[in-house]
C-alpha cells in the first residue's frame, strides 16, 4: 500500500467536514478541542502513518486547505 | 516523497467568501487547474457573473471582467471578437445563466461564439437568500416555494444542457457533478475538453456542473452531497450531449 502524508492549512479550513466523508482509511476528524482563526473546528489527522496518499480529501476540499505528498 | 496535490497557480491566494462546504471552491480549482495544465493562464480572460460567484474575479489568477447579471456571454463575445487570440471563458450560476441571462447564453451559443462557459447549477438562488430558480426541483422547498415547487405554478425545472445541445453553434455540451472525488476528476476532464474546443477554434463549449448549496438547502455539506446524488442527478443526467465531431 502506498504511503502518503497530508498537510492541512488549518487557518483557512471552514469546518465543512467533506474531507472526513471521503477518506478511505478514515483518519480525518474535526478537532473539537480547537478553534481556528475563522472560528471553526479545523479538520486534522493524527494517525498519519495510515495515510495512503489517495488525495480524495484534497480533491473534495472547497477551500484548498490540503497538500498531499506520496512516497 | 513527491507532492501530488497542492494549491493550483490558476487561483490567487485570496481566501474565498463561499459558505463552508460550498462546491464553488472545488469548481474554481478545477477551472484554475485546467488553465494551468493547458498553459493558457497568461492568455486567459474570464468573465464573472452576478450571484454567489460575483467575486470570482478576485479568485482566478488571470485577467477577469465583471458583467451585468446574466450578460457574461455578451461581454465575453465582445472580448473574444476584439481579442480573438485570447482564451475567453464565462463562469455563471443557474440564476444568472438559466434565468435572467437565458437570451444571452442561447444566442452566444447560436452564433457559435468561440468562448467557453462554466455553468454552476445548484438548483437555487444562493446569494439572494435561497429563492426558487428555474432549475429548482419539483417539491424542493425554497424561500419563495415554502411548500415545495409545483409544476402547476412554476413548470418543470429547465434542463439547460439539453436545450443548448439542440443549437448548431454549440460544439461541446456536457453535464458533470462534483459530489464525489471520482465525479470531480471527470468534471475536470470535461472542462479541459471544453476549453480545447475553443483553443482549436471549433466554437462554443459549455460544461454544466451540478453543485451544492448547503446553506440555502438547509443541510450540512456531507448531506448536501448526498442530496445532489439522490435528487439532482436523476433529473439532470450526467454525460456528454455534444462533441465537435457530432455537431458537424
Amino acid at each position: 500500500m502506498a504511503k502518503g502524508r497530508v498537510e492541512f492549512k488549518e487557518d483557512i479550513c471552514k469546518g465543512c467536514e467533506l474531507c472526513t466523508t471521503v477518506c478511505p482509511v478514515d483518519i480525518i476528524f474535526m478537532d473539537k478541542t480547537r478553534i481556528n482563526k475563522k472560528g471553526y473546528h479545523p479538520a486534522t489527522v493524527v494517525e498519519m502513518d495510515k495515510c495512503i496518499g489517495c488525495a480524495n480529501c484534497a480533491m473534495v476540499c472547497p477551500d484548498l486547505v490540503i497538500t498531499v505528498e506520496r512516497f | 516523497m513527491a507532492v501530488i496535490f497542492e494549491r493550483t497557480k490558476g487561483l490567487t491566494e485570496v481566501e474565498t467568501h463561499y459558505c463552508p462546504g460550498c462546491t464553488h471552491g472545488i469548481i474554481h480549482r478545477l477551472v484554475g487547474e485546467a488553465m494551468v495544465e493547458l498553459g493558457i493562464l497568461d492568455n486567459a480572460i474570464g468573465v464573472a457573473p452576478v450571484g454567489c460567484s460575483v467575486f470570482a474575479y478576485e479568485y482566478f489568477n488571470c485577467d477577469m471582467h465583471e458583467a451585468a447579471h446574466g450578460r457574461a456571454p455578451a461581454v465575453a463575445t465582445g472580448i473574444k471578437r476584439v481579442h480573438p487570440d485570447n482564451f475567453v471563458f464565462t463562469y455563471q450560476g443557474d440564476g444568472d445563466l438559466a434565468s435572467i441571462g437565458t437570451a444571452e447564453i442561447v444566442h452566444a451559443a447560436h452564433r457559435g461564439e468561440k468562448i467557453s462557459t462554466i455553468f454552476v447549477n445548484n438548483a437555487i438562488y444562493g446569494m439572494t437568500g435561497g429563492q426558487m430558480a428555474p432549475t429548482t426541483l419539483i417539491g424542493q422547498k425554497t424561500t419563495t416555494s415554502p411548500q415545495g415547487r409545483t409544476v402547476e405554478h412554476s413548470g418543470m425545472p429547465i434542463r439547460m444542457s439539453e436545450l443548448l445541445a439542440t443549437i448548431d453553434g454549440a460544439k461541446f455540451v456536457e453535464r458533470v457533478a462534483v459530489n464525489t472525488p471520482g465525479n470531480i476528476r471527470k468534471a475536470k476532464r470535461a472542462i479541459i475538453e471544453a476549453f480545447k474546443v475553443q483553443l482549436e477554434g471549433k466554437g462554443f463549449g459549455i460544461v454544466e456542473v451540478l453543485s451544492t448549496c448547503p446553506t440555502n438547502w438547509g443541510m450540512t455539506a456531507p448531506e448536501s452531497m448526498k442530496w445532489l446524488a439522490d435528487n439532482m442527478i436523476p433529473y439532470y443526467p450526467l454525460g456528454n450531449f455534444r462533441r465537435p465531431e457530432e455537431a458537424e
